[in-house]
């Protein structure tokens, strides 16, 4: 069982011919919480729609093994039903779709892909009773469509939510700290760290150090232009606060 | 990806599941048009000479007319002399038809269908006219709804056993004169249903009539009307299906609805006539003209159609608020996958005061689609008061089709309000991939949201046709998006 739960090796991906990941080497285990820090257009959005398998984006060279499988092999919904789970950093609306019987559909795939019973309408209701209450959602929200006229702290609460219920093994969060205020910040990171266990992993993008107050990384990764270019413990993050990607790039890129 | 492609491939595949043939002996007129097939049909059935001439008046005037060119639909040209105007199975004796008479194969037909018309296995609650090309072969659950005064039986035994009724309302509202395919069936009309409900009377259970055509090269010509006495209800619902083939067939009915002081009647159509096949060959010309009239006070007409089949769907179902605080409702979901082109929508046209309309149509279109939502709400001057809603919403499944909207608002009367909304929709990369992520395969997260987007008007579908309607719609959009 000492199998990583992720390995990136020297990914290298694009998007419409552009080459925007350059070499990406990263390993996480099962148990880890792992922050990705970098600047705008480093390629941190990128990196997370080439796990999740987003249409448009060509891998060129490198590979991704998911507990030891090739990830890159898969569509986008076996990744999810694998375990996968991307917390989107701009949550898309789906109008007509009611919240719960989306989610209700997802958790169903999830669980027929484990060849478990799928859940009925009343199982699944008192399970989403239970996981609102780490999220402090409105119930409303559940009875809306998707993301449909969300404000932007719901829409990513209600990812974190969403999370919460499909109990993923790789949780993917691109910027979810973005566009909260301090207290939604501090209710999606409790969530977030409720949901931490041994056997599950979880990949922190984000652009500010301020959710590293909340969410504690075991590891900081820096990227930037396609690349990690400094990895650490959580006291890089610290760093980065203090004297900025530029400082610490033109530092680190100099030659020695 | 390759295995999500392969599957939508194989689910095109399988697409139109009522393509099959029954080959049953038929007696059908030559093909052709003139006064001698109008005089056969007319014997066929034993029709009363008033009759006769009323056809024979429709085809005069036909002659006279052009078909329509405004529709937003492109076609080959119609040869109204190589269509068969007449078929129907051969019946095995002249005697009363029962269900033990009818033909083995026709009831296996409608069993294929899933229209049950023997009677331990009928749809609970659903009494069903079963027309196969021109004739009606089978009338379920009559003898219960006689008991209560409804008439419920094919139209040409309507002429025969309610002469009255039926020349006192045929062509009351729409007229033979009325339009191009309107005076066409005028003259050849073959059968389709009648139902009378008498006056206080509220209908026990759901009327249906489910039309098959079934031979080559012949149209089918129904004709159906329902009258609704004084503070009378009735739900009806018709379903449709056709064989697969190459060439394109002719569909040409007329609906006239009538509803007496406070009596509701609420037409449901669930259209899943052959398409097409996937590069647009073959399919049904549904060109229909369906037509209500609230004739009396705080009367209701309510139109809901799920339109799925057909290569070409041209049809307005109307209402005509005649009668005080008489209310129109049009509900629609029109889907042209592939090649089909829909032209469809409403009319309302206010006449009485207080009268209130609300139209609700939803228009999907995918693959080379094209869908048109044509409406008319008129205010004419007496019309105090008069209210309209109108809501016409389309959603484009990529990037091949095309979905248009033309409202048409004429209003006589200062004291009305008519409002009108459009949206325009697509379903989105980023929509799909969000589904995807969630777990949930792109043909389902298809189906979800064109079921989300249909919603308002599948709730006003009779509940065991609501969920057909629902799938029907999944297996219409299969393949959509690749
Ligand atoms: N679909 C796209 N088409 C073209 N360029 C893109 C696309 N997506 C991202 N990029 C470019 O790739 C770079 C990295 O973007 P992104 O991964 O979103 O960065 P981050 O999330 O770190 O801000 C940026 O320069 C961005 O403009
Ligand atoms: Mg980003």
């Amino acid at each position: 069982m000492n199998q990583p739960m992720l390995e990136i090796k020297n990914l290298h991906a694009g998007v419409e011919g552009k080459q925007i990941l350059k070499g990406v080497d990263l390993t996480i285990n099962a148990g880890e919480v792992h922050a990705v820090m970098g600047p705008n257009g480093s390629g941190k959005s990128t990196l997370a729609a080439v796990l999740a398998g987003r249409e448009g984006y060509e891998v060129t060279e490198g590979q991704v093994l998911y507990c030891g499988k090739d990830l890159l092999e898969m569509d986008p919904e076996e990744r999810a039903r694998e375990g996968v789970f991307l917390a989107f950093q701009y949550p898309v609306e789906i109008p007509g779709v009611n919240t719960t019987y989306f989610l209700k559909a997802a958790l169903n795939e999830i669980r027929k892909h484990k060849g478990e019973s799928e859940l009925d309408a009343m199982e699944f209701l008192s399970l989403v009773k239970e996981k609102m209450k780490i999220l402090h959602l409105p119930e409303d929200c559940l009875k809306r469509s998707v993301n449909d006229g969300f404000s932007g702290g719901e829409k990513k609460r209600n990812e974190i939510f969403q999370m919460a219920v499909l109990e993923p093994k790789l949780a993917i969060l691109d910027e979810t700290d973005s566009g909260l205020d301090i207290d939604a910040l501090k209710v999606v990171s409790e969530g977030v760290n409720k949901l931490k266990r041994l056997d599950n992993a979880q990949f922190v993008i984000t652009h500010y150090q301020r959710l590293l107050n909340y969410i504690i990384p075991d590891y900081v990764h820096v990227l930037f232009d396609g690349r990690v270019v400094k990895s650490g413990g959580k006291e890089l993050a610290l760093e980065l606060e203090e004297r900025g990607y530029e400082s610490l790039m033109s530092h680190e890129l100099q030659p020695a | 990806m390759s295995t999500a492609t392969e599957t939508i491939e194989g689910l095109v595949r399988q697409e139109y599941k009522y393509g099959f043939y029954t080959d049953v002996e038929v007696d059908a007129a030559p093909p052709g048009l003139n006064e001698d097939i109008i005089r056969l049909i007319s014997r066929k059935k034993n029709e009363p000479d008033w009759l006769t001439e009323w056809r024979l008046k429709a085809y005069r005037h036909w002659l006279t007319l052009k078909e329509p060119t405004w529709l937003k639909v492109r076609h080959e040209p119609i040869d109204y002399q190589s269509i068969v105007y007449y078929s129907a199975p051969k019946k095995k004796s002249d005697g009363p038809r029962s269900l033990e008479e009818v033909d083995p194969k026709l009831i296996e037909t409608y069993e294929k269908l899933g229209i049950p018309l023997k009677e331990r296995e009928r749809l609970a609650g659903v009494a069903v006219d079963a027309v196969f090309d021109s004739v009606s072969v089978a009338t379920t659950f009559r003898e219960t709804l006689a008991a209560k005064g409804i008439v419920f039986c094919s139209f040409s035994e309507a002429v025969r056993e309610h002469p009255d009724l039926v020349r006192k309302y045929l062509g009351m509202v729409v007229p033979y004169t009325d339009n191009f395919f309107a005076s066409l069936n005028s003259a050849v009309f073959t059968d389709g249903s009648f139902c009378y409900i008498p006056k206080g009377v509220r209908c026990p259970m759901e009327l249906s009539t489910y039309f098959r055509i079934n031979a080559a090269n012949t149209g089918q010509f129904e004709r159906t009307l329902i009258v609704a006495e004084e503070g009378a209800h009735v739900s009806y619902l018709e379903g449709c299906t056709a064989p697969m083939r190459d060439e394109n067939q002719l569909h040409a009915a007329v609906v006239e609805l009538i509803a007496l002081d406070r009596a509701e009647i609420k037409y449901s159509t669930v259209q899943n006539w052959y398409p097409g096949d996937e590069n647009g060959r073959g399919g049904i010309y549904n060109f229909v003209t369906k037509r209500g009239l609230c004739k009396g006070r705080n009367s209701k007409i309510s139109w809901t159609q799920v339109e799925t089949g057909s290569a070409i769907t041209w049809k307005y179902p109307s209402c005509v608020l005649q009668g005080e605080n008489s209310v129109g409702e049009f509900y629609s979901v029109a889907v042209t996958n592939n090649y089909q082109q829909a032209d469809t929508g409403t009319k309302m046209v206010h006449i009485g005061k207080n009268t209130r309309s609300t139209i609700i149509s939803k228009g999907i279109a995918a693959g080379h689609g094209q869908n048109s939502y044509r409406g008319l709400v008129q205010v004419r001057p007496g019309a105090m008061n008069a209210r309209n809603f109108s809501q016409c919403d389309s959603l484009l499944i990529g990037n091949k089709c095309g979905a248009h909207t033309f409202p048409y608002i004429e209003v006589k009367n200062k004291t009305s309000s008519v409002e009108h909304e459009a949206t325009t929709s697509k379903i989105g990369e980023d929509q799909i991939f969000y589904c995807n992520q969630r777990g949930i395969a792109t043909q389902d997260a298809v189906n979800m949201i064109v079921n989300g987007f249909c919603k308002e008007v599948f709730k006003e579908l009779p509940m065991e046709f609501a969920v057909e309607a629902q799938k029907l719609l999944g297996v219409s959009l299969e393949g959509s998006v690749g």
